[in-house]
């Protein structure tokens, strides 16, 4: 597949450059190039999952150590990876059903191969791996009815070899794997395009009329969020944190601006200034770590600090595909990117005081221009995510349900 | 000695009430002070000597105040102090002793020339005394011991004040008393010399003597002051008091006297408070204040709404019409008249410049006045002065230290003696205005200095905001004095003035790192320190200064790192703030003007030329340099849904400090009412 890996190379070169930036653009083309990844992967008769993962994860270590800090392209990676996981299992579920309904016989041909191990004991371990490996909560079903779930360990050789034996609809089985797979990739990149209005819709809920709210960074779910709440008549102004050195929050108010929110644009340094009358402030999230912390524009830890400090509600927008099932240590160096200085400074505008020759070897002069901050779960008020609002606590949770504890550590 | 620990080590030491204009006969020791004061203290060799801050030892000293009245102060002092029995008793002896020979009505009166706060060098002197003893045996050591060290060539240690405590025992008093009286007689410029000489001629025990009768001589005038003061915000009881309360009986004996005395000095202090900001949103003061005004300016269409109390005006359009008006008015001389355009198009900026360059303007301004015909001095220049501050505001917001320089000047015009000549007013006030400069600003920044090095250590990062001179100077002294460290400069937008910070500590060989401030939380795990400076802080700790000083101060806070503020105590107000919204000042002034304005005044032979001066960017914060050029549009600019917010201050609670560098020394935030209370009077009521 000589297109598909030069497509990877370019995306990943992307990636490298820092071409495309905001986690929904990245999370956007990375779930594409998956998708092309998995309808190209020739799937052999055994073992199509376990192939299909393969193939998406040597894919998704080349995207994520091409740009680390883009947790998206992570958190996409692993989406996909559940996803072809969910698929195998519900695909050898119905398999086994319909197996059940149509040969009886052949059913208890196998049912006696499972006997001959003991067959209680067998399946309830079995539903339980099958339970763990999909980090499903075991359903009342599940427990109740243990049979079919044997053949639910989804790569597992047995049942590999189980369905493999099987008679002739095999190869149908097999074209339907990779169908439903990029099925549900689509289903993805859907849920990835629409989480804005999915965000935006619960906007009618959390602002009231002559709200001040405060937002800083350039984020389209917020700017999605706010109009929501303008388009249903409600009236409140919005200050802008500018956000130097990318003037990312000038972008914002322009927006804003274009469709008629009374925006006021302040210096990042008035934030705490401007803190005491603002009701609410609103940012969009980079990444939401599993213990609710957010990684988020520079300046973001200050304002959430200064909201602390007023008891002003910081309400962190985040689309499903920036919840990342990783916990952060360190988070402020080790999921941070150092920018260029010329953001700040003009090169060469301190050549003429630096004394290069003094000889002592490091320079006098270092500057810092960082990219993100981080706002530690304490000082959330509220995530807003596409299926609903919740606590910093209940992240981990949340995250639970996307993402295959396999597939935490790529 | 450790000099530089003392301030913190030392036991806490009073100073009893005002130790102000009040000593009423020409027999005070005053006149000496008034000049030889900061001369001899600029040429101790001690580092702490050098400077007004001397003489006055850290708030957290004061112990409560001796009147109910103004029970601030004890509340504020957090530091259990010295019963006020002591004192009490002290002073009630002191009045018996003195009530006679001192006439507290004609001292309240201001008859006597403006006396200066040449308190600077005794008090010094007996700050040296403290650090060096013990707090066991301060008290009854303390004059001797503040004496003999730095400042025992210093006739007039007025010191009596702090001493305060029983232990100085009566009769040694009225030994000094006697000789004090014989001594003073002269005027006061006699007299100056006759102490440079007495400096010379007589002996220690000589000197000692001297100073001790000068001190109970104030001791005396001081309690009397304090009743004074006590009366004048009390009701007076009218039954007769007894005699070991002198609080109750202190207005009963001065009664008959000051009665009237009170009354005024209540309206002087009224008068000296300041008048509250203009409130912008009121709409018949604004056009009553616009017909007057010199400066045109055209109020910005796009106010922001929270805002309204506060001028918002279109950027740059007043310029060019000034810079052409220079000649032609005469209302304002042309030293304020530059001043105010220096300030407008924010060529002179920060506090200290500013005060610094304004005061230079109105000695310029007094040195070229004559009082017209059938005209008071005193009266004439005060409306002269109003006249030019008036146009100063309208040029730009007077900062808070500004305004108090300029009450200092006020003040210093009414105490003006009627008998004095014009020359001789025009040249004391100059004088005082230099000593003001001097005292307040500069050696205040030499104490403070010397104070906060003593909190660098090598290996330490230290950070600051912007552009503090307080800090600069701090930073090059730890940096000459050999300790090892390394600076974090944080800046914010649109003025970049830590670019102009670092340019000069890396020119001097610093360790410096550049960030924004909103990287500040990234980098703020590194840093061991915070200094800042300040633009002012109120009496109830909050530090109101360069706009994201507050952010800073909080995330210095949140990652546990000190935040130091340096401050000097001209600069702080009784004024409180709790938050930055009621009083502040929106941004207006492009950078870019600056030199082109300044080329024209130079240059200019009393006819401008035209000169085309673009009238800037409508706002400095929307003038970013985004890449890809999105810059915002004309059409942006004119949005009425679009506003841009440029605020100069904010204020930082002071719950974010930990402590307040300041030339009396380094105190919590909480002592910042103290300070304001007890040192405010003797330049208000000198």
């Amino acid at each position: 597949m000589p297109d598909v890996q030069s497509t990877v190379l370019e995306f990943v070169n992307k990636l490298r450059k820092r071409k495309i930036e905001g986690s929904q653009a990245t999370a956007k083309c990375t779930v594409e190039l998956l998708r092309s990844v998995i309808s190209q992967q020739r799937v052999p008769h055994s073992n199509q999952a376990s192939a299909l993962i393969d193939a998406v994860k040597a894919v998704g270590e080349q995207l994520v150590a091409a740009n680390p800090v883009e947790l998206a392209v992570g958190n996409v990676v692993r989406r996909v990876l559940h996803i072809i996981r969910e698929e195998d299992l519900s695909l050898a579920t119905a398999a086994m059903a319909g197996l059940d309904l149509l040969d009886a016989s052949d059913d208890d041909g196998e049912d006696d191969n499972c006997k001959g191990v003991g067959y209680s004991a067998m399946s309830a371990a079995v539903a339980a791996a099958a339970a763990r490996s999909t980090l499903r909560p075991p359903s009342l079903q599940t427990l109740l009815e243990g049979t079919p779930e044997s053949a639910a360990v989804p790569y597992t050789s047995s049942s590999g070899a189980d369905s493999e034996s099987k008679t002739a609809d095999k190869s149908s089985i097999t074209r339907k794997l990779k169908h439903d797979v990029i099925e549900g990739v689509n289903h993805l990149i859907l849920e990835i395009s629409g989480c804005h209005e999915q965000i935006a819709e619960q906007a009618i809920e959390h602002i009231h009329q002559n709200e001040v709210i405060l937002t800083l960074g350039s984020s389209r779910t917020v700017l999605e969020f706010l109009c929501a709440a303008k388009e249903k008549k409600r009236a409140f102004r919005v200050f802008v944190a500018e956000g130097a050195p990318r003037y990312q929050g000038h972008l914002l108010a322009k927006e804003l601006v274009a469709r008629g929110l009374q925006t006021t644009v302040i210096t990042d340094s008035a934030v705490f200034a401007m803190i005491s009358r603002v009701n609410m402030v609103i940012i969009g999230a980079h990444a939401v770590m599993a213990n609710g912390g957010v990684i988020g524009p520079v300046g973001v830890n200050m304002a959430a600090l200064a909201a602390k400090k007023h008891a002003v509600p910081f309400v962190v927008l985040a689309g499903s595909h920036k919840l990342c099932p990783l916990y952060p240590h360190n988070p402020e160096v080790l999921l941070n990117e150092l920018r260029s200085p010329s953001e700040l400074l003009d090169f060469g505008e301190f050549s003429d005081c630096l004394d290069f020759g003094a000889g002592s070897g490091s320079p006098l002069l270092q500057v810092v221009n960082p990219t993100f901050d981080y706002v530690p779960p304490s000082l959330v008020s509220l995530f807003i995510t596409d299926t609903g609002g919740h606590n910093p606590s209940y992240m981990y949770r949340l995250i639970a349900d996307y993402y295959s504890a396999d597939d935490l550590v790529m | 000695m450790d000099p530089r620990r003392g301030p913190l080590a030392v036991p806490k030491v009073r100073r009893v009430g005002f130790f102000t204009s009040i000593e009423p006969s020409p027999e005070t020791p005053r006149p000496n002070r008034s000049l030889s004061g900061p001369a001899e203290a600029i040429t101790s060799s001690s580092p702490l000597s050098d400077s007004p801050s001397g003489q006055f030892i850290s708030p957290v000293q004061i112990p409560p105040s001796r009147h109910h009245s103004d029970n601030l102060a004890s509340r504020a002092a957090p530091v259990p102090v010295p019963g006020p029995s002591a004192f009490r008793r002290q002073l009630a002896n002191d009045r018996t002793l003195h009530v006679g020979s001192y006439n507290p009505v004609d001292s309240l009166l201001g008859t006597s020339p403006p006396s200066s706060n040449g308190e600077v060098s005794e008090d010094s002197g007996s700050l040296f005394g403290f650090q060096r003893s013990d707090s066991a045996k301060l008290s009854a050591s303390f004059p001797n011991g503040g004496f003999d060290m730095t400042v025992a060539v210093r006739a007039p240690g007025e010191s009596e004040a702090k001493v305060a405590t029983a232990s100085t025992s009566d009769g040694r008093k009225k030994n000094v008393e006697a000789s004090g009286e014989s001594e003073s007689v002269a005027t006061k410029p006699r007299k100056e010399k006759e102490t440079r000489s007495l400096k010379e001629k007589t002996s220690k025990a000589e000197r000692r003597a001297i100073q001790e009768a000068q001190r109970a001589a104030k001791a005396a005038a001081k309690g009397e002051g304090s009743k004074r003061a006590g009366e004048s915000s009390r009701p007076k009881p009218s039954k007769p008091a007894k005699q070991p309360q002198p609080k109750k009986e202190a207005p009963q004996v001065t009664s008959s006297v000051s009665e009237k005395r009170a009354v005024s000095v209540e309206k002087e202090r009224r008068m000296d408070v300041p008048q509250t900001q203009m409130q912008y949103d009121d709409k018949s003061r604004v056009d009553k204040a616009k017909r007057r005004s010199v400066v045109e300016q055209t109020e910005s269409k796009n106010k922001v709404e929270l805002f309204l109390h506060l001028p918002q005006y279109e950027r740059g359009n007043q310029l060019p019409n000034l810079s052409s008006n220079i000649f032609t008015l005469d209302t304002i001389h042309h030293a304020v008249y530059k001043v105010g355009l220096q300030h407008l198009a924010g060529d002179i900026a920060g506090d200290n410049a500013r005060c610094i360059a304004m005061l230079h303007a109105f000695q310029e301004a007094i040195n070229d006045y004559t009082t017209p015909p059938m005209k008071d001095l005193t009266m004439d220049l005060t409306a002269k002065i109003n006249g030019y501050v008036s146009f100063l505001i309208e040029c730009r917001p007077l900062s808070m230290s500004m305004g108090n320089a300029i009450r200092f000047l006020k003040n210093q015009i009414r105490k003006l003696p009627v008998d004095l000549s014009e020359p001789e007013a025009k040249a004391s006030l100059c004088s005082e205005i230099g000593r003001f400069i001097d005292e307040k600003i500069l050696l205040a920044d030499k104490v403070i200095v010397q104070h906060a090095v003593t909190k660098i250590r090598d290996g330490e990062v230290l950070l600051t905001y912007g552009f503090s001179c307080v800090v600069e100077m701090i930073l090059l002294y730890a940096h000459e004095i050999g300790r090892k460290f390394r600076v974090v400069i944080v800046d914010s937008r649109p003025n970049l003035e830590g670019q102009k910070l670092l340019r000069r500590l890396v020119t001097r060989g610093l360790d410096c790192t550049y960030t924004h401030i909103n990287a500040v939380s990234y980098i703020m795990g590194e840093v061991t320190r915070v200094f800042l400076g300040a633009s002012s802080i109120f009496s109830n700790g909050t530090l109101y200064s360069k706009v994201g000083t507050a952010c800073v101060a909080m995330v210095a806070n949140a990652f546990s790192v000190p935040v130091i503020v340096c401050c000097e105590a001209y600069k702080f107000h009784e004024r409180v703030l709790l938050d930055s919204i009621c009083s502040n000042e929106l941004g207006k002034f492009p950078l870019a003007l600056l030199y082109l304005i300044l080329l024209v005044l130079d240059f200019a032979n009393k006819s401008v030329a035209c000169v085309e001066i673009f009238a800037g960017d409508p706002d400095a914060i929307a003038n970013v340099p985004l890449r890809n050029n999105k810059k915002h549009s004309k059409t942006m600019d004119n949005n009425k849904n679009l506003q841009f917010l440029n605020l100069m201050y904010d204020s930082t609670p002071a719950e974010y400090i930990s402590m307040i560098v300041t030339d009396y020394g380094m105190i919590p935030p909480t002592s910042i009412p103290v300070i304001v209370r007890e040192y405010r009077r003797e330049d208000l009521l000198l």
